[in-house]
C-alpha cells in the first residue's frame, strides 16, 4: 500500500460496511454499591433543582441516609454471594476488581461516609440565625464573606444544602478507587472523589476566609499531585503497552500470557517503569497524607469545615489506602526489591514527623492532623510487610482508624464559643470538670489514637506491627513502637489539660448536639470499645478479605 | 520524524508546568501550569499510543481532556470565590493558616 493511500484510509470511509464495535459486558450487579449511591447523589442534583428550599434539608438527609443504607447493603449481599473470596473476579471488561479487599473498604466506606453524613446534617449547634436552625456550611458558598449578598442569605434563612450530593459524588469515587483495576479507572476515581471535596472544603460557616484558603490549598496541590500520577499513568502505559493491572504486573515479571509481536519491541523499558511507577506512587502517597507529601493535611483540616474534616480523614485514607496495596500487591510485586527500600523510608520518616510535630502543636484539628500523618505511617508499615497479614491488618486497621478519627472530629463540632468552634487548646482546660460526659468521650478517642490497650487503637496496631515484624520490617516496628509513644505523650497531655486543670472563666460552652451528632460520636465510641475488646470477629472478617483477585 | 522526539518534548512541557507550579504566585497562573502539565501527559499518551500501535492511550487523552475541563470548572470558582473576598489571587497572600 502506498503511503498515500495509507494516509488517505486515514480520513475517508471504506466502501465496506464499518465492522460492529462488540458492547463491553458490564456486570451491574456486582457494581450496584457504586451504582446506586451515585443514583442517589444524582437524584440530589434533582432535588436540589426542583424541591422548595425547607423541604430540602430533610429530603436530601433521608435520600443520602438511604443511598448509603443501601449501597452497604449491596457490599454485604455480594460478600454473602462468595464475591469476596471464591467468587472474586475482575468486572466491567477489566476496569473494576471485585474482591475481599475491595469490599471490606467499600463497606467500610459507606458506614463511615453514613455516620459522616449525620453530623453534615446537624442543625442544633451553631445558634438560630434569625429564627432559623443553620447547620456547619455557609449559607451562600458564592457570596462574598461579610458582604450584603451574605447578609442578605443569612437573613433569608439559606442553607447549602448542595453538600449532601456533592459528598455523595465523592463518596462514589472512594468506592471504586480501591477496585480500581486499571490505571485509567485509577485516575479517573481519584479525580471523582477529590473535585467535591475540594468544594466542600471551602463551604464553611464561620472562618470563611480560612476555609476558602484551605479550599485553594487543597485544590492547587491536589490537582499538582494527580498530573503527577497522570503522568506515571502514562510511562507505565509506555512501558507496558496496557493500562490494566494484570497486563503491567504480567511485562514486569517477563510472563507476557498475550505474545504481541507488535508490542513485544516497543514494551519493557525499565527505564518507564521505574519513574512511572514512582510517579504513580507519589499521587497515592500525597492523598494518603504521607510525608514529604503531607504539607497540605493540618491546613485543609483545619480550614475545611468540621464535618467536611472528619468525612475526608477517615473515607478518603481508607479509599487511597485501598488503592496503593492494590497497587503494590497486584502491579508491582515483580518490583519489590525496588520499592521496599523506599517505602520504608517513607514511612519512618511519616512516623516520626506527624508524631514530633503534633507536640507543638496548639489549635486541636491541627493536632489531629499531624496525628493522622503519623497514623498513616503505622499503617504504611503493614503495607510494606507484602504478606496476606499485611493486607489484612491494614483493613482492619483502616476499619478502627476511621471510625475513631470521624467520632473525634464530631466532638471537636461541639466545644464552641462566640466565634463558632473553640479549637485552640487552651481553651479547652479545664473541659472535664464542665461537662464530664464530652470530655469522657473525647479521651477514650484519644486513648484509642494512642493505641491503649481495650481500645481499637491498641488491636490495629499491634496487628500491622506484628505483621511488619513478620514480613521482615522489625527496624520499622521499632521506629513504630518509639513514635507511638512520642504521640502517647501529646495525646495524654490533652487529656491531662481536660480532667486536671482550672476552667477559665470565659471558657468555651458545650453545645448539645442533637439525636444526629449524638448517634456519630455514640457509633465511634462503640465501635471503638468492640474493636478493643472483642475484635476477633472483626480481624478474622480482614483475614478472609485479605486477597487480591488477579 | 522518530515519534520519540515527541516524548522529549512531553516530558519538557511537563517540566515547564511543574516549575511554573512551583515558581509562580499566582493562583490562576499556577492553575495554568497544572493544566500544561496535563496537556503533557496527553501528549505522551498519544506518542505511547503511536509507538505501540493501539489505541489505549488515544481513549485515554480523551478521558483526561474531560477530568481536565471538569478540573477548571472547580478551579475557577475556587480560585474567583478567594479573590472575591481578598482582592487577591496571590497564593503568598493566602497566609491564615501557618504553623
Amino acid at each position: 500500500m502506498s503511503h498515500a493511500a495509507f494516509v488517505h484510509s486515514l480520513w475517508t470511509m471504506s466502501a465496506d460496511p464499518p465492522k460492529k464495535i462488540p458492547a463491553p459486558h458490564i456486570e451491574y450487579a456486582q457494581l450496584s454499591p457504586t451504582l446506586i449511591v451515585l443514583g442517589a447523589a444524582v437524584l440530589g442534583i434533582l432535588v436540589e433543582a426542583f424541591l422548595p428550599r425547607r423541604l430540602r434539608h430533610p429530603v436530601q438527609l433521608l435520600l443520602s441516609a438511604v443511598g448509603l443504607v443501601a449501597g452497604f447493603a449491596a457490599v454485604i449481599a455480594l460478600a454473602a454471594g462468595g464475591y469476596g473470596t471464591g467468587k472474586a473476579h475482575i468486572a466491567a471488561m477489566g476496569a473494576v476488581a471485585v474482591d475481599g479487599p475491595a469490599l471490606f473498604l467499600q463497606g467500610t466506606i459507606l458506614l463511615v461516609s453514613l455516620i459522616a453524613v449525620f453530623t453534615f446534617a446537624e442543625r442544633r449547634l451553631d445558634p438560630a440565625a434569625h429564627g432559623k436552625r443553620v447547620d456547619s456550611f455557609a449559607a451562600q458558598g458564592s457570596a462574598v464573606p461579610g458582604g450584603a449578598a451574605e447578609q442578605a442569605a443569612v437573613k433569608a434563612g439559606f442553607t447549602t444544602t448542595e453538600v449532601f450530593p456533592v459528598a455523595l459524588f465523592a463518596v462514589a469515587g472512594m468506592l471504586v478507587f480501591p477496585a480500581a483495576n486499571d490505571l485509567l479507572t485509577l485516575f479517573i476515581a481519584l479525580e471523582v472523589f477529590s473535585l467535591p471535596l475540594y468544594v466542600l472544603c471551602g463551604l464553611a460557616r464561620r472562618q470563611r476566609l480560612l476555609s476558602q484558603e484551605s479550599a485553594v490549598k487543597y485544590f492547587l496541590l491536589g490537582a499538582f499531585s494527580s498530573a503527577f500520577l497522570l503522568f506515571g499513568v502514562a510511562l507505565l502505559y509506555g512501558y507496558a503497552g496496557t493500562v490494566t493491572y494484570a497486563g503491567i504486573a504480567d511485562v514486569v515479571n517477563g510472563t507476557v500470557r498475550t505474545v504481541d509481536p507488535a508490542l513485544a519491541s516497543t514494551t519493557g523499558n525499565d527505564a518507564l517503569l521505574l519513574i512511572g511507577g514512582a510517579l504513580v506512587l507519589m499521587g497515592l502517597l500525597f492523598k494518603v497524607g504521607a510525608v514529604p507529601f503531607h504539607m497540605w493535611t493540618p491546613d485543609v483540616y483545619q480550614g475545611a469545615p468540621t464535618p467536611v474534616t472528619g468525612f475526608m480523614a477517615a473515607a478518603t485514607k481508607v479509599a487511597a489506602f485501598g488503592a496503593l496495596l492494590r497497587l503494590l500487591y497486584v502491579v508491582l510485586p515483580g518490583l519489590r526489591w525496588d520499592w521496599r527500600p523506599v517505602m520504608w523510608g517513607v514511612a519512618i520518616v511519616t512516623m516520626l514527623v506527624g508524631a514530633i510535630v503534633a507536640v507543638t502543636q496548639t489549635d486541636v484539628k491541627r493536632l489531629l492532623a499531624y496525628s493522622s500523618i503519623a497514623h498513616a505511617g503505622f499503617i504504611l508499615a503493614g503495607v510494606i510487610a507484602v504478606s496476606p497479614d499485611g493486607v489484612s491488618s491494614v483493613l482492619f486497621y483502616l476499619a478502627a482508624y476511621s471510625f475513631v478519627t470521624l467520632g473525634a472530629f464530631a466532638v471537636v463540632t461541639l466545644v464552641r464559643d462566640a466565634g463558632g468552634e473553640a479549637t485552640h487548646l487552651s481553651k479547652w482546660a479545664g473541659l472535664g470538670r464542665r461537662s464530664p460526659l464530652v470530655a469522657a468521650v473525647f479521651a477514650v478517642f484519644l486513648l484509642a489514637f494512642a493505641g491503649i490497650p481495650l481500645t481499637s487503637g491498641f488491636t490495629g496496631k499491634f496487628a500491622v506491627f506484628k505483621a511488619a515484624a513478620q514480613g521482615g520490617a522489625t527496624p520499622l516496628v521499632i521506629v513504630g513502637v518509639l513514635s507511638s509513644a512520642i504521640a502517647a505523650f501529646f495525646y495524654i497531655r490533652v487529656i491531662v489539660l481536660m480532667f486536671f486543670s482550672e476552667p477559665k472563666a470565659d471558657g468555651p460552652t458545650v453545645a448539645v448536639p442533637s439525636a444526629l451528632t449524638s448517634t456519630a460520636i455514640a457509633v465511634g465510641v462503640a465501635v471503638t470499645l468492640v474493636l478493643g475488646v472483642a475484635p476477633q470477629y472483626f480481624l478474622d472478617l480482614a483475614g478472609q478479605a485479605g486477597v487480591f483477585v488477579r | 520524524m522518530n515519534p520519540v522526539n515527541y516524548l522529549y518534548l512531553a516530558a519538557l512541557l511537563f517540566t515547564i508546568g511543574a516549575a511554573g507550579v512551583l515558581i509562580r504566585r499566582n493562583a490562576i497562573v499556577i492553575f495554568m501550569c497544572v493544566e500544561l502539565m496535563l496537556n503533557a501527559c496527553n501528549l505522551a499518551f498519544v506518542t505511547f499510543a503511536r509507538l505501540h500501535g493501539n489505541l489505549d492511550g488515544q481513549i485515554i487523552a480523551f478521558f483526561t481532556m474531560v477530568v481536565a475541563a471538569a478540573e477548571v470548572v472547580i478551579g475557577l470558582a475556587i480560585i474567583v470565590s478567594i479573590f472575591r473576598s481578598r482582592h487577591s489571587a496571590s497564593v503568598d497572600d493566602a497566609g491564615l493558616l501557618k504553623l
